[in-house]
């Protein structure tokens, strides 16, 4: 036993000198020009010790790497990653234990709730911003991961959502409040009035119009001079608390929050308020989506997207269930975006481009479609580490592509494995037909 | 034909429908009683599946009229997918309106509603969702269905997805699927796809059931099998069958009633024993010179 392992070490060992002399050679090939020759005026000095230097550190990399695998932690590790035949779909058995699901929700609720007492203003505004994300992912995860209906313009309903509090505070003076239920209507109402003509058509014909449809929704608010500011944009109001503003003078007649506590004045508790009502908004929102998918409306929706024609054949109407896919997503998105625009306090055209819906698919199939954990965490990647990363910046879009381009090799359905719901053999209610009583029933005692 | 006193269930008379240049069917009728299996054979192109299409409702027949009475109503099978509108509509407001409801809200999923069900030749099972899920789908129409009303779990709602569930598991059961139930649809074994399409189908509590090619690609044994179970969703579930299929032993051995096809055209309807020795039917799965009486 001891023998052959001895053996393969030997052997291993022996490979491993071979791709590392290998990859050394590749190594000064490459390093060579790019750091042993340095441009000094018009002449060139030679400083083969750097590239020699690189080479020999990759050569060292590649043996240990090999040389690693002789390891059995290492090796299943590398197994783990390297399968490439990740399903994308499992289900649960009827008997597994939701116990750790349970704890880790409350865990990740109490973080949560704690969170902006541990962090900085900055950070805060940071988490918000991730919020609204998360808010996003989820809406579109319903039109696309659930649905099946790939919409490139959801930055439209977002837009909907941000103009109504900004626009409703400067015409009719609509507060944060009574913005939120407001947005969420008038963004369903959007998102119905742009799905009526895109039902009949699928895949790509879909993305290309709802690709235009979000431009149109952004050059509308652009151009409309009179009406939306154009690009000089409008001023969105802050929440109040019971009336209490969180401004440093309130406005006639007002007391300001921080004065009526006696608290230094700081924006701080703006952002507070913001966080902990969304932060209400996203748990009870993710629990809403979450039983959606166990709730007929939501099986319909993935079943549209499994097969249209089979949902036909069973009496569903495809158009109302599209239209309703479209609502859903567009409501959560309307009102994503009144917080947007109450964070900011100013909303303009520019923060409702193309890259914005890219960025919400992104996080959609980033974490993959239709599910909603992976939706959360891919929304907290794409917003906190660009914030972490900023010296980093200029290579942000790199950085972003070389991710997609990896998690589409790596991982094409998705960070996560989508869960599927196990059913238990309920007690018999339905009457059997050819049988006088249900089946067990007399057993069962008396039925519903 | 003997003349039947009870109705038949579905009517389709003088079906015609045109792709283009080609008529696809040329003035088809056909009856199907209630509680009966009809077949439909023909050869390849006959016309087939474009009849089974268009009487489940995913293609509009160019003309002819398709009626399907259950129990004391009577639907036009054309009518509620949504028809253009017509210059008589203009004085006649209650044509008018009519048409315009099922002009919005109509579809081949009102087929369905009125309570036909269908299988389909190629299977399009819900193939990412479990076995159960496929058949809960296929009682949507029939659950409590208010967005409400399931996130607070209300009792109506968790009455309505019990029943439903458990609507799911005796489908399962009487299919031999029980075993399948948390099963990915698209990872059942082949035989059990079908069982499980004629399953959803029958979820949907129809009065008649259209299978398309329900034995293709089944062994002799599983045919076999099938075929008791069509005899027993007729007998225990009082559903109509309508089905299409090419294995001949399986459609002389179950059907009441069979209907040929051929260029578009019925060209002999009857019993098993009639359609059997009808020079027509012989002449069109032979060739026509049985008909001259050239050995072949």
């Amino acid at each position: 036993m001891s023998h052959t392992e001895q053996y393969n070490f030997s052997k291993t060992a022996l490979r491993g000198l071979r791709d590392a002399a290998f990859a050394g050679v590749i190594a000064l090939i490459v390093f060579g020009p790019m750091n042993g020759l340095i441009l000094d005026g018009y002449g060139l000095d030679f400083h083969l010790d750097r590239p020699f230097l690189m080479a020999g550190i990759v050569a060292l990399g590649r043996f240990l790497l090999t040389l690693s695998g002789c390891l059995p932690a290492v090796r299943q590790l590398r197994e783990r990653l390297m399968d490439f035949s990740h399903r994308g779909v499992t289900v649960e058995q009827p008997g597994d234990s939701q116990v750790r699901w349970k704890v880790l929700i409350l865990l990740t609720i109490i973080t949560g709730l704690c969170a902006p007492f541990l962090v900085s203003k900055y950070w805060l505004t940071i988490l918000i911003l991730a919020l609204i994300y998360v808010l996003l992912g989820l809406g579109l995860n319903i039109v696309v991961g659930f649905a099946g209906l790939l919409d490139l313009g959801f930055v439209a309903f977002y837009a909907v959502g941000a103009y109504v509090i900004a626009l409703g505070a400067q015409y009719w003076g609509l507060g944060f409040w009574t913005a939120i239920p407001v947005a969420a209507v008038l963004a369903a109402l959007a998102g119905c009035i742009l799905a009526f003509p895109v039902l009949r058509m699928h895949g790509d014909y879909l993305a290309i119009v709802t690709l235009g449809f979000g431009e149109i929704i952004r050059l509308v608010l652009n151009n409309w001079l009179d009406f939306t500011g154009g690009p000089n944009g409008v001023r969105a109001p802050s929440p109040t608390l019971f009336g209490l503003e969180f401004t440093r003078k309130a406005k006639e007649g007002g007391i300001p929050f921080h004065e009526y506590f006696g608290l230094e004045y700081s924006s701080f508790y703006k952002y507070l308020l913001i966080y902990l009502v969304l932060f209400v908004i996203v748990v009870a929102l993710t629990l809403f989506v979450h039983r959606l998918r166990n709730m007929p409306m939501g099986r319909a929706w993935e079943a549209l997207r499994e097969n249209e024609i089979a949902c036909r054949s069973l009496g569903i109407n495809h158009v109302t269930v599209k239209l309703s896919a479209f609502m859903m997503g567009a409501m959560t998105a309307g009102i994503g975006g009144v917080f947007f625009a109450s964070y900011q306090g100013f909303v303009n055209p520019t923060s409702f481009t193309f890259f914005e819906s890219a960025l919400i698919l992104a996080i959609v199939v980033l974490g993959g479609m239709g599910s909603i954990v992976g939706v959360i965490i891919a929304a907290f990647v794409f917003t906190l580490v660009p914030e972490m990363l900023r010296e980093f910046a200029d290579y942000r879009v790199l950085v972003f592509g070389v991710v997609m381009v990896l998690m589409m090799i790596w991982r094409p359905r998705g960070l996560l494995q989508i869960r599927r719901k196990a059913f238990k053999r309920p007690r018999p209610v339905y009457t059997r037909p050819g049988e006088a009583q249900p089946l067990h029933a007399a057993s069962a005692g008396q039925s519903l | 034909m003997q003349p039947t006193t009870t109705q038949p269930l579905l009517e389709v008379s003088d079906l015609s429908m045109r792709f283009g240049g080609i008529l696809a069917l040329n003035s088809a009728s056909l009856n199907v009683l209630p509680g009966s299996i009809t077949a439909i054979i023909g050869p390849n192109g006959a016309g087939k599946t474009t009849l089974f299409n268009c009487i489940t409702g995913f293609y509009r027949a160019t003309s002819g009229a398709i009626r399907f009475n259950s129990g004391n109503s009577s639907v036009d099978l054309i009518q509620v997918l949504g028809g253009p509108f017509k210059a008589t509509d203009l004085t006649d407001p209650r044509a008018f309106s009519t048409r315009l409801y099922y002009k919005m809200l109509g579809g081949s999923h009102r087929v369905a509603l009125a309570g036909v069900a269908r299988t389909f030749q190629n299977i399009r099972l819900f193939d990412e969702m479990t076995a159960i899920e496929n058949l809960l789908v296929a009682q949507h129409t029939g659950l409590d269905r208010n967005v409400v009303g399931g996130f607070l779990r209300t009792g109506s709602y968790l009455k309505s997805e019990h029943t439903a569930v458990d609507r799911a598991f005796y489908w399962l059961d009487k299919m031999g699927l029980g075993e399948d139930a948390n099963r990915l649809a698209g990872e059942l074994p082949y035989g059990h796809q079908r069982r499980l399409e004629i399953a959803r189908a029958m979820c949907t509590q129809p009065k008649m059931i259209c299978l398309d090619e329900p034995a293709a690609g089944l062994n002799p044994n599983e045919t076999k099998a099938l075929s008791e179970m069509i005899q027993m969703l007729r007998r225990e579930h009082d559903v109509a069958v309508l089905l299409i299929e090419h294995d001949m032993g399986m459609v002389m051995d179950i059907s009441d009633h069979i209907v040929v096809l051929d260029h578009g055209e019925v060209i002999a309807a009857g019993t098993p024993q009639h359609v059997e020795n009808d020079p027509a039917v012989l002449a069109a799965y032979l060739g026509a010179d049985y008909e001259t009486g050239v050995a072949l």
